[in-house]
Parts: structure tokens; C-alpha cells; sequence
């Protein structure tokens, strides 16, 4: 247990574009079953950060190494990109802030999910089908809406239905960009606790970008701290919002509106 | 509660010595609070504390409001970073020092060995009072058939009524949260229990209770640091008194 | 048989470079540097069956859409000793099929004819013929759209992406949707394939019905795509597989009457309104082969009197030539 692996090794990791620094000198190791949350302000490259993480976006310098199934810690970006788009298809799993760019507006929700699951080669459709009727429900949506396209769904469901379509593969690593961002604050506290329990259930690992500090205090192990690019304080999440070192930390928890 | 099921540090040493194991070693630690957001502001704490705790064995933590009682606790859980010294727990056969470990082995320290009542219960939206009771106990392995009836027996000791166990503890009283909360720590029988006022908003028969529950702790050879404002109970659980202020410790 | 046949396209125009016809333009309309570079392209996509090869399309005298791509590739094979067949959905003798066919042999002076046996080289739009073809044949389909991922990705370097990486999941799901939305894959025409266990091709608008004749086919098919600027190819002897679910193989259409006109049970069948109280027939969409049939002696339940019932309808003179 103590000498186990990372998941995930990233190691000075940087990323310009053109003259702007956006996320400078990164450096963490992720566990397996580990929630790390990226937080800070817009615009402090979390999430640059997060999509040279997550294969997207090939940095300027470093090294992104994750434990890959069958060959262990590999840099990613020394695979070939079809062996990296096939990682972000199964063994990974991406959230976006906007499901505009995460879902297939125009295709069914039993479609969406089936997606990942065609990619790797299911080609029976009444398994495909119950598969995707099992992620419905573990996600809490309607079974009745399977045949209906997300564009009529609602900002939550649509956020839960790129859950589901995600983990149908049982990915290891998921990456989230705001999940719950521009989400009502009811909705977004149902989607909350509904991805807290998937991660613990299914002992994802998962690293999230959100601004929202009482997002990341339900669902992150740990907090990274960004400001300008740089990582300005690391610890466990309740250590960061409880006892914040940096200055710029301490401005942003006791920035925070209590209710 | 049962006997212990962790094989970590009680029974079998307690019968061949007289001296029980320390489980808890704490190790010239101090604490000074730097406020950036007031002018770089230094504000310190205490330095130099040094405490050693067995298993079994109950410490209370004393010394007037603002001696640092809740920021030693604290950093017992490692919710506070200290800026100096060494906190060693037994973790299973391992000493982890809380100062310094890295994240992910202080939340399996925290997972196992160490269970925390903190002063207010943190409400988790949507989560029923049973579920958040049950949960410690679920996240380490135990079914959640098994984890849930082990919280509705510590929610019926504590006094909640049935009908509350399946609401979400937002719209609880003050008392009621605080004893949802202290079910949960005492969901797993951690082998360290750290205690922030468990009965400050209670009623003398759930005062009694959790008096039972610490005592049924240290039974199973539980380490429990705690604060007890309340004399009554201070005299019923705990062995020795440890001054934050000095870092004396007396019996 | 793909070497000689190559090396036919490669050579086939060699012949006539030289010569221009009376109207003043180059054997078959196009230039010999343009040929060139579309023969290129088609010995490319032999090469690479199924891939869509990017071709410089030229402008023809008609409008995109008409089968610009299938004329520019017919007219980069053709030779002086050719002989032509232009199918439109089946029938010779509609406005496309017949323009076509004027519009080659006035600037190729080759023969043109309208038996599938006869021709060496067949131009079609939205059929394969009835009629099987051989090694020495070349079918020609017009393509209105090349990209079969376009409905589902509309990212052309996605697209692209996908063909290269073999990432045919989204193909699929179109399939997948077909079935929760219509119990069955609904898809009757165009309907996806996989070329040779590798690239996912569109077979054109032709019906499922064809698609099964695209495996082994003897003749080499070339596509071309005028406005997409696309060739793409199936050499002879090719595997060519229909998308499909474990639990839902791909079937072809199947119509319960049998040709109206030649008996035919095992054609594709265009239905025909007979007059505005309901009253219409099925018919053989290949008009060439229903001809020949009738000619040979085959009817079907309406042979007399709805024969003249159908050339009325379709208003035409072509089902008498046989009879």
C-alpha cells in the first residue's frame, strides 16, 4: 500500500501560448482512488492545466506520466495519438463545464452512452442498450428519456447523462472541468453527491477544476491552489481551506460568502 | 460495542505489562499562525509540546479559551499544518507523522486509525443522517447493510429518533447535528479518537451516552484525546489532564 | 486481374491524347493533364480500397449534383474503344442517364448502349445493375456525398482522424439509433460498409438492397464525389461488409409482389402510381434488365395492358423495344 505507484506522475509541467505563461512549472503525483481538486481563479490556467493532463494538449515542457494497464507509468505524449485518443475512450473519462462539448447533442442518451462502449467493439445492441439503461439509473435519470436527444434535457441532466456516458467504460481517471458550473444550486448539489458517491463506489480517481471552494471541500482529497499559473499551496483540501499558508489562499477562503 | 476487531495495540500487551503501548507521540510541536490578509499578522500558539498517549488510555486537553486546545486537536488530525515538530500515530505497524506525510497516507491514517468528532456536524447536502453515520464504516470495506444497522443503533442510543434517520441533517438542531456527528466518529472502532467538545450542546442523558461510548472506547483499547468543558464529564473519562499552555501533564 | 485492370485504367486514354473531336474539345471533354492527375488519384484509391483520395475537381458543363465526380472519373478511363452505359436510378432513358450519354459520345465519339453486357465501361447514379458484371467491366457510381461520418461529425479533421485511426464507434451509434427509434436499422439507402476490414465507406445512395453485390464484386468500382472533390474505389474480388448488431443483421429490402412487368422475384422494385384512386404497380428498377427479361419470354401479372398503363405513367416509349 505505502510504496504503491502513482496513477498519475506529472513532473514540471508547463504550457505557453506564444509570450503568456498559462500554467507554469506543475509538478504532483496522483493515487489511485484519489480526488485532487484544482482551484483558484479564472484565468489561472486550471484549465490549460487540465488539458495537457488529460492528453489534449501537448505542453510546452514536462512530463505527464500515467500508469497505463498494460505497460505501467508511460509518458503520455509518447504515445501515438490514436493510442491516446483509445486511453481517453476507456481507461479515461472527461467532463466538460458546457455538455455542448461533451455530449452528442443531436443523439440519443442511450446513444451517448452506448458511444464508448461501439468505440471499443460492442456490436450487440440489446446488451449495448441494457448497459446504457444501467448508467441511466446510476445516474438517477428517467429511463423513459433514454430515446430522447440531450438537446431537450435540462443544464443537470445533461451534466448527469456526461457522467454516464464517461464511466460506462469503467474509467480509472476521470478529468472535470467545472462540473458544476452555471448549475442552479439545488441541481448542482444533486449532482454533487451523485458524483461522490460514483467516486467512491467505483474508486475512481479524479482530478477537478473548479473555482467553487465548496465544491471542492465535498469532493476533493486534495486541493492544488493556482494563481497565475503557478501552484501556490498543495495539501489535503480541509488542511488548504482550514489552515491556508499562502497568502493568496488565505485571501481566497476568507473571499468566500458564508451562508 | 463489541470486542475490538483491529489487531492494532490493545489486549494481548495490556495483560503481559503494566505499560501500554503509546500510540500517540507527539514531539516538540508548535504552531504559529501567519495572516497574510491582515498585514502579515504572526499569531503563535504554542511551541514545544511534547505529549505521549497509550492505548487505552484518555487525555483532556485543558487550559483557558484561546491556549490553542482546538488548534493541538487539530493538528492531531492534521487539519491544521504545525509549523515545527513531529506527530507520530501508530497506524496499524507503521508510525506515520502527521506533520509531514504526504496526503494520500494521511487520509489512510485518517481512514483507519484515526476517527475525529469535530465541534460542528459539516452537513453534506442530500446525504440522510444514517448515511452520513454509516459512511466512515462503509468506506472501509464494511457492506452497507452491515455499516447502516451499526448507524441505527448508534443514532438510537444517541436519542434520534427513527423518523430523523432518513432526513438529511441540514434542518437538525444544534444537539440533534452534534449527535448524528458523534455517531459517526464512533461508526469504526478507530484505535485513536480525537474529541472537540462532544457534549457541549447536550442534555444529561446524551451526556451519559457518549460517557458510555468513550468508556467502551478505552475498553477496546482506544487512545482519545479530547476537550471536555464539562467538569462532570472530564472527571468521567479522562486519565490524565494535559496543560496546553505549560505542556504539563498531570493525572 | 486488379494488375491488368489497373494498368487499363492507367493506359486506357493513351490512345486518343492526340486526337480532338469535331466541336473542338479534347478527346472526352477534359484535358490530358487533368486525366493524368485523376487517373492518378484512381490508381491511388484502387491501391487503398475504401480511402477517399482528394482529387482536383474540375468544372463540368453542368451543375454539381448531376455527377460531375463519376463524369470527370468516366472521363479519365474512357478510350476511343470503349463502350458506355449510363444508368440513372436504374432506368437508361432519364434526363441524367440520357445527357450523359449524348454528352460522350459527342466529345469521345465512343458507343454507348444500354445492355449491361454489352458495355465496358458503366457510369451509374443510385443502382448497381441487376445484371452481374465481369472482370472486364468497370462501374462507375456518382457520389453526392463521400464522407459517410458527415451526418454524425460534422469536424472534417475529425473525420479524417477517425478513417485514420479505424474509429467507427459513431457509425454505429447511427445504427444503434435506427433501432431504439424504429425497432430495425431504418437505413435504406447509402447504407455504410467496411471495405476490405478497414475503411468505413459510403456505397453512394444506392439501396441496401445493392449493397450485398458490392462483396467480390468482379468488376473494379471506381466512386467519384464532383463537389467533395473526392475519389474513392473497390477493386475487383474486394470484401465488402454492411455495418450491422449480433442481433440485428443487416437485411436488404424485401417487397411482397413480384415485377408487375417481367415476373422478376429477386430485383430491387420501384413502385409506380398508376392513376389518383390508389391504383399502382411495382416494377423492376433496372429498366435493362426488366426489358431484357420480357424479351426473353418473362411476365409478370400486368404485362399487357399495364405496360402501356406504365410507359404512360413514366412517359416513355422504352418497355416496347424488347416486346
Amino acid at each position: 500500500m505505502n510504496a504503491m505507484s502513482p496513477l498519475l506522475r506529472v513532473h514540471n509541467l508547463s504550457h505557453a501560448f506564444g509570450s503568456l505563461l498559462a500554467c507554469s512549472d506543475v509538478s504532483f503525483e496522483l493515487h489511485s482512488g484519489e480526488v485532487l481538486g484544482v482551484v483558484g481563479e479564472s484565468g489561472s490556467g486550471k484549465t490549460t492545466l487540465l488539458n495537457c493532463l488529460s492528453a489534449r494538449l501537448v505542453p510546452t515542457n514536462g512530463i505527464v506520466e500515467y500508469d497505463l494497464r498494460d505497460r505501467g507509468l508511460t509518458d503520455i505524449y509518447s504515445l501515438s495519438e490514436p493510442e491516446r485518443r483509445f486511453l481517453l475512450r476507456t481507461d479515461w473519462g472527461v467532463v466538460m463545464q458546457n455538455p455542448r462539448d461533451g455530449l452528442r447533442m443531436s443523439i440519443s442518451a442511450g446513444g451517448n452512452v452506448g458511444e464508448r462502449l461501439m468505440a471499443v467493439g460492442a456490436r450487440h445492441y440489446g446488451e449495448i442498450r441494457g448497459t446504457a439503461e444501467e448508467w441511466l439509473e446510476k445516474v438517477e435519470m428517467d429511463l423513459g428519456r433514454i430515446d430522447d436527444a440531450p438537446k431537450h434535457f435540462s443544464g443537470g441532466m445533461q451534466q448527469r447523462l456526461q457522467i454516464a456516458r464517461n464511466l460506462v467504460t469503467k474509467p480509472r481517471l476521470v478529468f472535470m472541468d467545472e462540473p458544476t458550473g452555471g448549475l442552479d444550486v439545488s441541481v448542482q448539489a444533486r449532482l454533487l453527491d451523485l458524483l461522490r458517491g460514483l467516486v467512491r463506489e467505483l474508486k475512481l480517481s479524479a482530478i477537478i477544476v473548479t473555482h467553487d471552494l465548496a465544491v471542492a471541500r465535498l469532493l476533493a482529497d486534495r486541493l492544488m491552489v493556482m494563481k497565475d499559473g503557478k501552484v501556490v499551496e498543495t495539501g489535503l483540501t480541509d488542511q488548504v481551506l482550514d489552515d491556508p499558508h499562502h497568502p493568496y489562499t488565505q485571501l481566497l477562503v476568507s473571499s468566500v460568502l458564508q451562508v | 460495542m463489541n470486542d475490538p476487531q483491529r489487531p492494532s495495540v490493545q489486549a494481548s500487551e495490556t495483560s503481559q505489562t503494566e505499560e501500554r503501548l503509546p500510540v500517540i507521540r507527539v514531539e516538540d510541536l508548535g504552531k504559529t499562525f501567519t495572516l497574510h490578509v491582515q498585514g502579515g499578522a504572526r499569531i503563535p500558539v504554542f511551541s514545544g509540546l511534547s505529549l505521549q498517549v497509550a492505548a487505552g488510555e484518555c487525555v483532556a486537553l485543558f487550559g483557558p479559551s484561546g491556549t490553542g486546545k482546538s488548534t493541538l486537536l487539530r493538528s492531531l488530525y492534521a487539519n491544521y499544518k504545525p509549523g515545527q515538530g513531529h506527530i507520530w500515530l501508530r497506524h496499524g505497524e507503521d508510525w506515520v507523522d502527521m506533520a509531514t506525510a504526504a496526503p494520500h497516507r494521511v487520509l489512510a491514517v485518517r481512514r483507519e486509525t484515526l476517527g475525529y468528532v469535530s465541534q460542528f456536524l459539516r452537513v453534506i447536502p442530500r446525504i440522510p443522517a444514517r448515511d452520513i453515520v454509516a459512511e466512515p464504516l462503509h468506506a472501509l470495506g464494511s457492506d452497507l447493510a452491515a455499516a447502516r444497522q451499526k448507524a441505527e443503533g448508534l443514532l438510537a442510543r444517541l436519542n434520534i429518533p427513527k423518523a430523523m434517520w432518513d432526513l438529511a441533517p441540514a434542518t437538525f438542531s444544534g444537539g440533534e447535528q452534534q449527535r448524528v456527528n458523534i455517531a459517526r466518529g464512533f461508526a469504526v472502532d478507530y484505535p485513536i479518537l480525537l474529541l472537540d467538545e462532544p457534549t457541549a450542546s447536550l442534555d444529561a442523558g446524551n451526556r451519559a451516552v457518549v460517557i458510555d461510548l468513550i468508556r467502551e472506547a478505552k475498553a477496546r483499547g482506544a487512545a482519545v484525546v479530547g476537550i471536555f468543558h464539562d467538569d462532570e464529564v472530564r472527571a468521567a473519562v479522562a486519565d490524565k489532564i494535559f496543560d496546553v499552555q505549560t505542556g504539563a501533564l498531570a493525572a | 486481374m486488379t494488375g491488368t485492370q489497373t494498368a487499363a485504367v492507367a493506359e486506357t486514354a493513351a490512345p486518343a491524347a492526340a486526337e480532338t473531336t469535331e466541336d473542338g474539345y479534347n478527346f472526352a471533354y477534359l484535358d490530358e493533364q487533368t486525366k493524368r492527375m485523376i487517373r492518378r488519384c484512381i490508381l491511388k484509391a484502387v491501391a487503398v480500397p475504401g480511402y477517399q483520395v482528394p482529387f482536383g475537381g474540375r468544372e463540368m458543363p453542368l451543375p454539381y449534383g448531376w455527377g460531375t465526380g463519376g463524369m470527370q472519373v468516366t472521363a479519365s478511363i474512357i478510350g476511343a474503344n470503349d463502350t458506355l452505359k449510363v444508368i440513372d436510378q436504374g432506368a437508361d432513358d432519364t434526363t441524367n442517364a440520357v445527357n450523359i450519354r449524348r454528352f460522350f459520345a459527342r466529345t469521345a465519339d465512343v458507343e454507348t448502349t444500354e445492355t449491361t453486357g454489352e458495355a465496358s465501361i458503366i457510369q451509374t447514379r443510385h443502382r448497381v445493375p441487376e445484371d452481374p458484371m465481369t472482370e472486364d467491366q468497370i462501374l462507375v457510381l456518382q457520389v453526392p456525398q463521400p464522407e459517410p461520418l458527415r451526418s454524425l461529425e460534422p469536424r472534417e479533421i475529425e473525420c479524417r482522424k477517425m478513417h485514420a485511426y479505424k474509429e467507427y464507434g459513431l457509425m454505429q451509434v447511427s445504427l444503434y439509433e435506427d433501432i431504439a427509434r424504429f425497432g430495425e436499422i431504418a437505413t435504406s439507402y447509402s447504407y455504410p460498409v467496411m471495405v476490405n476490414d478497414r475503411y468505413l465507406m459510403s456505397p453512394t445512395p444506392i439501396p441496401k438492397f445493392d449493397n450485398p453485390k458490392l462483396d467480390s464484386y468482379p468488376a473494379l468500382q471506381l466512386y467519384g464525389a464532383g463537389r467533395e472533390k473526392r475519389i474513392y474505389a473497390i477493386p475487383p474480388y474486394t470484401k465488402v461488409k454492411s455495418l450491422d448488431f449480433d442481433d440485428h443483421p443487416f437485411q436488404v429490402q424485401q417487397w411482397e409482389e413480384n415485377c408487375a412487368l417481367c415476373g422478376a422475384e429477386d430485383t430491387f422494385l420501384d413502385e409506380v402510381i398508376l392513376d389518383d384512386r390508389g391504383g399502382k404497380m411495382y416494377v423492376c428498377s433496372d429498366s435493362h434488365y426488366c426489358a431484357r427479361r420480357r424479351a426473353e419470354g418473362h411476365s409478370g401479372k400486368l404485362s399487357g395492358s399495364a405496360a402501356a398503363a406504365y410507359a404512360a405513367a413514366v412517359g416513355a416509349d422504352q418497355p416496347e423495344k424488347g416486346a
